[in-house]
């Protein structure tokens, strides 16, 4: 699969490589993000980086992990510059397999949240 | 209970305070004190999406802040009151008095600053500042998440970054 869509990647510690090596591994998408990790750096710091990484790979979405993260406040101080982007939280593998492989936003961000499913006792029903 | 965490963090709302030290203390109301923050509705905005709804946040600058600090004291909820940098806690320190334990949290790389601790960049008018609330009767410590050790103030300022 070719495409030219790409996506920022970025949170917590090793959070955006390690989703982007899952990507990579699952389905040889991993070309299509750009992992960024908030580790050590600055708010002003993370939001440069993200708009270094846009710049660079053309990205137009922004992928982050937890919707109160200094990378999604970051984010969301680029997108206030930048309507054209799109910010998309709480982030999950799912979600980024779905968007690389074709999906929608919208859809990528409902696959989800459907895949968090809560397996009790013995692995559920 | 009450406002007793009175931190340095120069990312103010994030997944370290609101998750990291929100949950085990139970946290139910965080004072953003920020002067810029203060003025700016977008800003107030921002921060407040990162918060979950049983939590309260206030915004003041260090003015308002001071003044409204013996109502936050009285609050019989978990509190936490956050400064972006070390001159506005400085500030505040100045202004509302009874404030004796400072704990920076989250003080990252920019130009002009050394490492101290894997999160903890400091200049040398910080280091003096810093220095000069320990000398005011402040107790300063260095702890980045709950689990971690409190780092004293003369540890912090003698470490390489590593730490």
């Amino acid at each position: 699969m070719t495409s030219n869509k790409r996506a920022v990647v970025a949170g917590h510690a090793d959070y955006a490589a390690g989703m982007v090596s899952a990507v990579a591994q699952i389905a040889g998408l991993g070309e299509m993000f750009v992992p960024v990790s908030n580790t050590g750096l600055a708010p002003e710091a993370i939001e440069a980086a993200l708009r270094e990484q846009l710049q660079a790979s053309g990205a137009r979405v922004i992928f982050t992990d937890l919707p109160a993260g200094s990378a999604t406040l970051a984010a969301r101080r680029v997108a206030r510059t930048d309507p054209g982007l799109t910010v998309v939280t709480g982030a999950s593998l799912p979600a980024l397999l779905s968007w690389a492989c074709g999906c929608d936003l919208p859809v990528a961000v409902a696959k989800g949240k459907d895949s968090i499913v809560l397996l009790e006792g013995a692995g559920g029903p | 209970m009450a406002l007793e965490h009175f931190r340095i963090d120069d990312r103010l709302i994030h997944g370290q305070v609101v998750v990291g030290w929100g949950q085990p203390l139970g946290l139910r109301f965080i004072v953003l004190v920020d002067d810029e923050v203060a003025e700016s509705e977008w800003e107030q905005e921002l921060y407040r999406m990162g918060v979950p709804p049983e939590m309260d946040l206030f915004f003041d600058s260090v003015e308002s802040a001071a003044r409204r600090l013996p109502g936050y004291r009285g609050d019989r909820r978990s509190g936490l009151l956050l400064t972006g940098d070390i001159p506005t806690m400085e500030r505040l320190v100045a202004k509302a008095p009874g404030i004796d334990r400072v704990t920076v949290g989250g003080i990252h790389h920019k130009p002009g600053r050394v490492a101290r601790l894997r999160y903890v960049f400091l200049t040398d008018d910080e280091e003096q500042r810093l220095r000069a609330l320990a000398t005011s009767g402040v107790r300063v410590t260095a702890q980045d998440v709950p689990g971690a050790s409190p780092v004293p103030l003369a540890e912090l300022l003698s470490g390489d970054g590593t730490g």
